[in-house]
């Protein structure tokens, strides 16, 4: 099993979802999260006092697959999270050793 | 403008207020005009609705505005100083306030204390308004005027939010309102006031508001210290959405603050509602457009801040200029605010956190002495014929001079008794943890 964890702009939210939903991927969290890589943030001016805001909103994507299917679902975000602009975010793949359906006390493969 | 004569006798100083330029107003006394008067029911009711706008610009107007600006961890701490203060002020103004700014006799600087606790006021006594012969309730009248104090000392605590304890606000109230408050709102409003024998014009409190309670505010803000971390960690306002509906409040309460102050329904008090829309619509555009001229975006601070610059500016010529007049004036105030809370509040270094002197005392002051200018009949104002620019301004000059120096040492006194008898100011980890939690045992936002 593997872990996909996307980085994403919060406004791609609603693509990403569809594009996993039309692969079947059957699970999805989403967390708000607030981070920098190269775009390093942005300047915000109040009351001519300006604050360089570093960490920037975007959302993080949990997802948790089959690894025969981890590139299908790599593609789909890749693809529906894309603006081609700067802060469109970051994938990363880890690998899972265990899962379980608390429910059911399924465990691994039973249990996505 | 003719100064006009205290006559004040018995109980003359009772009911007048603002607009020291109307002429019927010599003749006025409560006593002399107890037999003749009527009390009209549209002035009654439009007085009692003014009244309520004033409240609802301190509960949740002023609380939301000033809420929204703090950060999040102070936000309940904010509102409940402010809605406490008012709270108090209230009661002050009831027991000894009302007495000591609008009782009878006295002198230039305090009223006579016949009326300590209301007393000999009911239902049947009147106040006069600026139309010989044409009054309204007492009671009202009080009322009204209470919400003004009510609001001063609110706004005062703009400057030391963040910071201040709750117990330290409460007892600077009380001080404050007595020292500083009831004597300048004597001096400008009532008959036998001295700021209102010289003449000064101030329709709805310029400077019995907005400049005493800027001037105070950076007093305050000047003995209390900086907050731990200002001005060199990020303090972005919690919530420009609360702020903007606070601001939109602030606006609409306005016209009970600046058109109530003619205290009848009339063509002074529509004289003062359009100027309330207009100096506070170019204000608004004018913050706006400095922003963009100074290389910013134009923000929504920036248009909440002009809308308020702007109706500060206009309260002290809301009914003594025309509309075009304080359109110009709301939008010079607007651009001399900005420079005072962008620029001067950085370069001198001191930390009023709300920018309550920034906007409320510049504001006011540029407000004041262009009253002295708007008033005038060749520029569209109310003044009569024979009206002259120069010695207005001097009166006007002298008033804000004499309000800037009684509220810096007054301020100072309650802000020390404050210290003396609180503490003043909380801990430190107290200051980093938030008030709300430290002081209230709450917090704004639970999710």
């Amino acid at each position: 099993m593997k872990l996909v964890i996307a980085i994403i702009q919060p406004y791609k939210l609603d693509e990403v979802r569809e594009a996993l939903a039309a692969i079947s991927v059957e699970g999805l969290t989403v967390s708000e999260a607030r981070g920098y890589g190269r775009q390093k943030g942005q300047t915000e001016v109040y009351r001519g006092a300006e604050y360089d805001v570093s960490l920037i909103p975007k959302l993080r994507l949990d997802v948790v697959v089959e690894a025969s299917f981890v590139d299908k679902v790599v593609e789909a975000i890749e693809t529906s999270a894309r603006t081609g602009r700067i802060g469109d975010g970051k994938i990363f793949v880890l690998e899972v050793e265990q899962a379980v359906r608390i429910r059911t006390g399924d465990r691994n493969q039973d249990a996505l | 403008m003719k100064i006009v004569n205290s006559i004040c006798r018995g109980a003359g100083a009772a009911g007048i207020a603002a607009f020291a330029a109307m002429p019927a107003m010599a003749q006025e006394t409560a006593t002399a005009a107890a037999a003749a008067v009527t009390v009209d029911k549209g002035d009654t009711a439009w007085m009692m609705t003014s009244t309520l706008l004033v409240l609802m610009m301190i509960l949740p107007g002023l609380a939301l505005f000033y809420g929204g600006l703090t950060r999040s961890k102070n936000m309940l701490s904010t509102m409940t100083q402010i809605g406490a203060a008012a709270c108090i002020a209230m009661l002050v103004w009831v027991c000894w306030g009302y007495t000591m700014a609008f009782g009878d006799g006295g002198g230039e600087i305090i009223s006579g204390f016949g009326k300590l606790f209301l007393s000999g006021v009911t239902s049947a006594s009147t106040a006069a308004t600026f139309t010989s012969g044409v009054a309204i309730p007492e009671y009202v009248f009080i009322c009204f005027q209470m919400t003004f104090a009510a609001i001063t000392v609110a706004l005062v605590l703009g400057s030391v939010v963040e910071r201040m304890k709750f117990s330290a606000t409460c007892v600077f109230s009380v001080v404050w309102l007595t020292i500083v408050y009831f004597p300048i709102a004597h001096m400008v409003w009532a008959s036998n006031g001295v700021f209102f024998k010289m003449g000064a014009l101030d329709f709805a409190g310029g400077t019995v508001v907005h400049i005493n309670a800027g001037v105070s505010a950076l007093v305050a803000a000047l003995i209390l210290g900086k907050r731990i971390g200002y001005p060199t960690e990020a303090m972005p306002p919690h919530s420009l959405t609360l702020t903007s509906v606070g601001a939109g409040l602030l606006w609409v309460g306005w016209f009970g603050f600046n058109a109530g102050s003619a205290l009848e329904a009339n063509g002074s008090a529509g004289l003062a509602m359009i100027n309330t829309f207009v100096a506070t619509a170019s204000a608004a555009l004018a913050w706006l457009v400095v922003e963009k001229i100074a290389g910013h975006r134009p923000s929504a601070l920036g248009f909440c801040s002009g809308i308020v610059a702007g109706l500060v500016a206009v309260t002290p010529a809301a009914g003594n200029s025309g509309p075009f007049g304080a359109i110009v004036l709301g939008a010079v105030a607007s651009v001399v605010c900005y420079f005072a809370v962008t620029k001067l509040k950085p370069k001198l270094g001191y930390d009023d956190a709300l920018d309550a002197f920034g906007i409320h005392a510049i504001g006011g002051m540029i407000g004041a002495l262009g009253t002295g200018i708007v008033y005038a009949p060749s520029l569209g104002g109310p003044g009569p014929a024979d009206f002259a620019i120069s010695p207005q301004m001097v009166t006007q000059a002298l008033a804000v001079g004499t309000t800037i120096v009684w509220s810096a040492v007054g301020s100072a006194i309650a802000i020390y008794v404050a210290k003396a008898v609180t503490g003043l100011r909380v801990s430190a980890d107290a200051e980093r943890e938030g008030l709300d939690i430290n002081e209230h045992g709450e917090r704004a936002y639970s999710y």
